[in-house]
């Protein structure tokens, strides 16, 4: 239930830094120093973002972050530990190669959404573009919307799941990662073919969906994608 | 039509289109229905520093006495915007390779006979070992597209960060190991499935192009507080732009990687036919730092071919800071050794020759992630040899400055070469020995 943390931790201190007036190296230095426990404030309000970049990246703690309005490029980039909710859009690289915690949007992501994620919980609640979950190793990214071509992108590990459609080249060259979309697919890319849905792939898709915070969709009506494996091994008959 | 005659071998002509070796690589591709990959760098002939001299000090320049007046090596990465800029003893660094291409064992060493000098070492495509941290007193940490083995407590643990961009066996190109190198450990370090043949990406995920880049560069400082300084690895072809594109970028070095960079495993036409040689690439670099005014302000790591002191100077000469080394590296743990001979002739190939360093099977078990092979490698001696080639090349280098007169290897310049040839000449921008000429500068004036 990572989606509802932010809600819960309501009744408790928050330090609330306004980018408008504190520059942002001041901001990610006071979160930084938090990492291994360290004595400091929980639950943060960041306002004024203004599309800044790098806001919020390489925490490793354990707190709750709200940011009001539009951040830039690697929002939350690196994550561990935190829970990072924008109350806006994102730009490119939202939580790139996060390893832990929560990642949350409410608006759109720009293209590479949890591009190389290594674990932890990206939720976009609008859509997200291009290159969506490329080269992921672990992360689980549920996007409420659409996502843009080439997502899922040399996947490794972890899942993927679009409620809305996929565009062109979805899952092209991709590894061991599974990929759940529930509208349309453009075109599947180089060696990504549909799967069978069995029962296990529908509970762990309503299980991202609850930790998603998604509660009006059936698992049911996803199709399942994944690796056909004939690229895993060089043989010139199955060059693209 | 030639016929032949036993009593005389020229009666046979080979043909300088299709000689023996093309002919071979046709069969050979008509057979296996696969471009040949292999490790090494380039082995065609191409303009080096070879083709370059020094001109020692006479009457119109006085030298420094041999090993006893000063001549100093130190040199200090990272000075444009790092809080921890990088400081060298020497200005000979060991070359981005990685553990999967490498052994572990073969790893450690390098770490060890670079701290023993007072030099950097670099991690690779495949993210860091504790082995290697443990031993490198300065280490390096790549950002490759692939982003293998990438996270963030290593990020922090590490000295400087190496943005790789491209690489001189192949720039344009994406990292490749073949299955039989993807081990259990390998596999996880990767998080892709065991025995698979690995292909990295070519381009980042998360960037693309000058202006990413930048944006890119201050992620990576906001996430290390400003500590680490940043390099960004180009390999050699559109040199000028891309060292200003890089500094417009904000890093704080560019390693730039010539053609006859080394690699573990790449397309034979890959290494052979893309890129431009180390010779020109130096000099246009150090050209383009020049122009911005940034020579010296941002630090410019030149690889490719780096095998002697001769090389170090002539590279520093033309405007770098420091090399990098890696084929020669492997070469002095003990990669192609003639005491190997027996063992190298068992897998078809030959000390000297050998530069299968794809196909995990090497004797010396520095190429390879079999536990058998790797279990041959002494990482001290190894360790040893690394210190002991780092310190004869920076001796070399430091015995070739004195004799110019210089108090540092710094302090050698493009007016203390000439070139051998009308290529090199060019290349360089230095002057054909015995002339004025340097091709393509109007000097005449």
């Amino acid at each position: 239930m990572r989606a509802e943390v932010t809600e819960a931790a309501e009744t408790t201190a928050v330090e609330v830094v306004d980018l408008a007036s504190t520059p942002l190296r001041e901001l990610n230095q006071r979160l930084h120093d938090l990492a291994g426990g360290a004595d400091g404030p929980r639950r943060w309000r960041i306002l004024n973002p203004n599309g800044a970049h790098a806001v919020a990246c390489g925490i490793d703690a354990e707190i709750e972050i709200e940011i009001q309005g539009h951040v830039g490029y690697y929002c939350a980039g690196m994550n561990k530990l935190a829970t990072v909710r924008v109350h806006g859009n994102a730009g490119p690289g939202l939580a790139e190669n996060i390893t832990s915690g929560t990642v949350m949007v409410d608006g759109n992501a720009s293209q590479s959404a949890g591009a190389t994620g290594r674990g932890g919980l990206l939720v976009v609640h609008g859509d997200a573009a291009a290159r969506c979950g490329i080269s992921m190793k672990g992360v689980d990214i549920v996007v409420r919307g659409s996502v843009g071509h080439l997502s899922g992108f040399i996947a490794q590990t972890g899942r993927l799941v679009v409620c809305g459609d996929a565009g062109e080249a979805l899952g092209d060259s991709i590894y061991e990662a599974r990929i759940y979309v529930r509208g349309a697919v453009s075109e599947l890319g180089a060696d990504c073919v549909e799967k069978e849905l069995r029962d296990e792939h529908r509970a762990e898709l309503a299980d991202l969906l609850l930790q998603a915070g998604i509660d009006d969709l059936d698992p049911s009506d996803f199709r399942r994608y994944g690796s056909a494996r004939r690229l895993y091994n060089f043989h010139v008959d199955n060059a693209y | 039509m030639a016929t032949m005659d036993t009593h005389d071998p020229w009666s046979l002509r080979e043909s300088y289109l299709y000689d023996r070796r093309v002919i071979a690589e046709i069969q050979r591709a008509a057979r296996e229905g696969i471009y040949d990959i292999r490790g090494f760098g380039a082995k065609r002939r191409l303009p080096h520093f070879d083709d370059l001299l020094l001109l020692g000090a006479s009457i119109s320049r006085y030298p420094l006495e041999g090993y006893r007046e000063r001549c100093d090596t130190d040199v200090t990465l990272g000075t444009r915007f790092a809080k921890k800029p990088l400081e060298l003893k020497i200005p000979v660094t060991i070359a981005g390779m990685s553990f999967g291409a490498l052994s572990a064992p073969a790893k450690e060493a390098l770490g060890r006979g670079a701290s023993e000098v007072g030099t950097s070492t670099t991690t690779g495509d495949g993210g860091m070992t504790p082995e290697e941290r443990e031993h490198s007193k300065m280490l390096v940490y790549q950002v490759l597209p692939s982003r293998y083995g990438m996270n963030p407590d290593d990020l922090r643990k590490a000295d400087a960060i190496e943005i790789v961009v491209g690489q001189g066996a192949k720039p344009g190109g994406g990292g490749m190991l073949l299955g039989h190198k993807i081990s259990d450990r390998v596999a996880e370090m990767r998080s892709l499935p065991r025995g698979i043949d690995q292909r990295s990406a070519s381009r980042h995920p998360d960037w693309t192009g000058p202006d990413d880049l930048e944006i890119k560069i201050g992620e990576l400082r906001e996430i290390t507080d400003w500590e680490k300084p940043v390099f960004v690895k180009i390999g050699a072809t559109r040199t000028y732009y891309d060292v200003q594109l890089a500094v417009k970028a904000g890093a704080d070095a560019i390693v730039l990687d010539g053609m006859q960079g080394g690699t573990a495993a790449t397309q034979d036409v890959f290494i052979e036919h893309v890129g431009i040689p180390t010779l020109p690439a130096v000099r246009i670099a150090s050209d383009a730092l020049q122009e911005l005014g940034m020579h010296r302000q941002v630090q410019l790591i030149v690889s490719g071919g780096i095998r002697t002191g001769a090389d170090v100077a002539k590279a520093l000469a033309l405007g770098a800071d420091a090399v990098s080394i890696g084929t020669a590296a492997l070469i002095a743990m003990g990669d192609n050794s003639p005491e190997l001979e027996e063992e190298y002739a068992k897998i078809g190939s030959a000390a000297g020759f050998y530069d299968d360093w794809q196909a995990g099977r090497d004797p010396a078990g520095i190429s390879t992630q079999d536990d058998e092979l790797a279990a041959r490698f002494d990482p001290l001696l190894g360790g040893r040899r690394i210190a002991n080639y780092l310190r004869v090349l920076t001796l070399e280098a430091q015995t070739l400055a004195r004799a110019c007169g210089k108090s540092h290897v710094h302090n050698l310049e493009p007016e203390d070469l000439v070139a051998l040839t009308v290529e090199a000449a060019a290349m360089a921008r230095v002057p054909l020995a015995g002339t004025s000429w340097i091709p393509g500068v109007d000097n005449q004036g």
